[in-house]
């Protein structure tokens, strides 16, 4: 029973068994650690991958990055399937078990309260990109016969860019009102940069929003319905992830105690 | 609890998702717990992770041929200071012929009868 434990998220107990052939993170299978009420999501892993040393040198790379926050994903999109999970940050790991129980013991009130207001709610993540033809106005082909008419195109281009992008800031505003409103709770991310996303065109809005189960598919048709509004545009959806965007901002706010004061555990480093 | 049946279809999701998406959530939003074996992450190391992603992905994109950006003055810096370079340079070989027809006037004679 040697290996670290990895925890992937904590929940209330599942109305449904795990899907019993997830690949957890380094390919052992999740399973559900009781405690008082609260269930964490677990698995094993090997000490020589995720002890700290091996693991910070893991994360300059982004092949093993990347298969880590796969796994780790997919069992969190498991658990969004048969309840409503917390999820935990990436390589959230511990000795044992009985260093799972102590943090649950720890945060109880924490979770129970992000747990209620999280329950039968799922995110949805929505994108606007403006087109890279949409950014770039008729190719002026003729070369300019003097100063004057350089200038003069000059200018014409710049006039069509501007043009396209308060296009764009309208749509995306439009758009994110919209979907606010039918949201519990929304939130911008910062526009994802091309490189890492390895999607075309500029991302002008990256938001996401809080939607009950229920209401999902009225809200997906929504989007929809969006996606030819605006010559120039496209609107990207993603989801239903587990409430991602909404479990921080819950911790900090929640209590006036302890976790609040602390925007950020880098100072318990030594002590914990 | 049948409540999953009645989600959508998910979009985007699974294997075909964007790793940017991926890693935005698992790694920036996830409620922070420190482990016990103090290897939670913290704030400054992610941002060291994703600023070398990015340069890593950077690299990568460009051998897929994906680096339009770098050509659009609007978009990348150094676009538009490759642009001015050549206005300048065009400027200058203007300017040369100008001063070739009335050597006189040149600019460079100017300078040197000043004391």
């Amino acid at each position: 029973m040697n290996g670290l434990r990895y925890v992937y998220a904590v929940c209330r107990p599942l109305g449904a068994p795990l899907q019993a052939d997830l690949p957890g993170v380094a390919g052992d299978p999740p399973r559900l650690l009781a405690h008082r009420g609260l269930v964490a999501v677990v698995s094993r892993v090997p000490e020589r991958d995720f002890a700290e040393e091996p693991l910070r040198r893991h994360l300059e790379d982004l092949d093993w990055l990347t298969d880590t926050a796969r796994a780790h994903q997919q069992v969190i999109d498991a658990l969004t399937a048969v309840g409503t999970p917390l999820p935990l940050r990436l390589a959230t790991v511990f000795r044992d078990d009985s260093g799972v129980r102590v943090m649950m013991e720890e945060r109880e009130a924490d979770f129970r309260r992000t747990l209620d207001r999280l329950e039968g709610r799922v995110e949805w993540g929505v994108k606007v990109y403006v087109e890279p033809e949409a950014q770039e106005p008729a190719p002026t082909a003729t070369k300019p016969a003097s100063g004057r008419d350089y200038l003069m195109q000059r200018r014409r281009k710049a006039q069509a860019h501007e043009d396209t992008w308060q296009r764009a800031e309208g749509f995306a505003g439009r758009l994110h009102t919209t979907l606010a409103a039918r949201a519990d709770a929304s939130r911008l991310h910062p526009p994802q940069n091309p490189a890492l996303s390895k999607a075309t065109g500029q991302n002008v809005l990256n938001a996401a929003y809080l939607v009950p189960r229920a209401e999902s598919e009225e809200f997906v048709e929504i989007v929809d319905r969006t996606k030819d509004e605006e010559p120039g545009m496209r609107v990207e959806l993603t989801g239903p992830w587990a409430a991602y965007s909404f479990v921080e901002a819950a911790g900090r706010t929640g209590t006036p105690g302890d976790r609040a004061a602390t925007p950020a555990p880098a100072g318990e480093g030594e002590g914990a | 609890m049948s409540m999953a049946s009645r989600l959508p279809e998910p979009y985007g999701q699974g294997g075909g998702s964007n790793l940017a998406d991926i890693l935005e959530r698992v790694l920036d939003k996830g409620v922070v717990i420190a482990g016990d074996i103090r290897i939670n992450l913290l704030d400054i190391e992610l941002l060291t992770i994703k600023l070398r992603l990015i340069v890593a992905s950077v690299d990568k994109a460009k051998e897929m041929g994906i680096d339009w950006w770098e050509d659009d003055p609007a978009l990348s810096s150094g676009a538009r200071r490759n642009e001015l370079a050549r206005e300048n340079a065009e400027l200058r070989e203007r300017l040369a012929r100008l001063e070739e027809l009335e050597p006189g006037r040149a600019p460079k004679d100017v300078r040197e009868e000043s004391p």
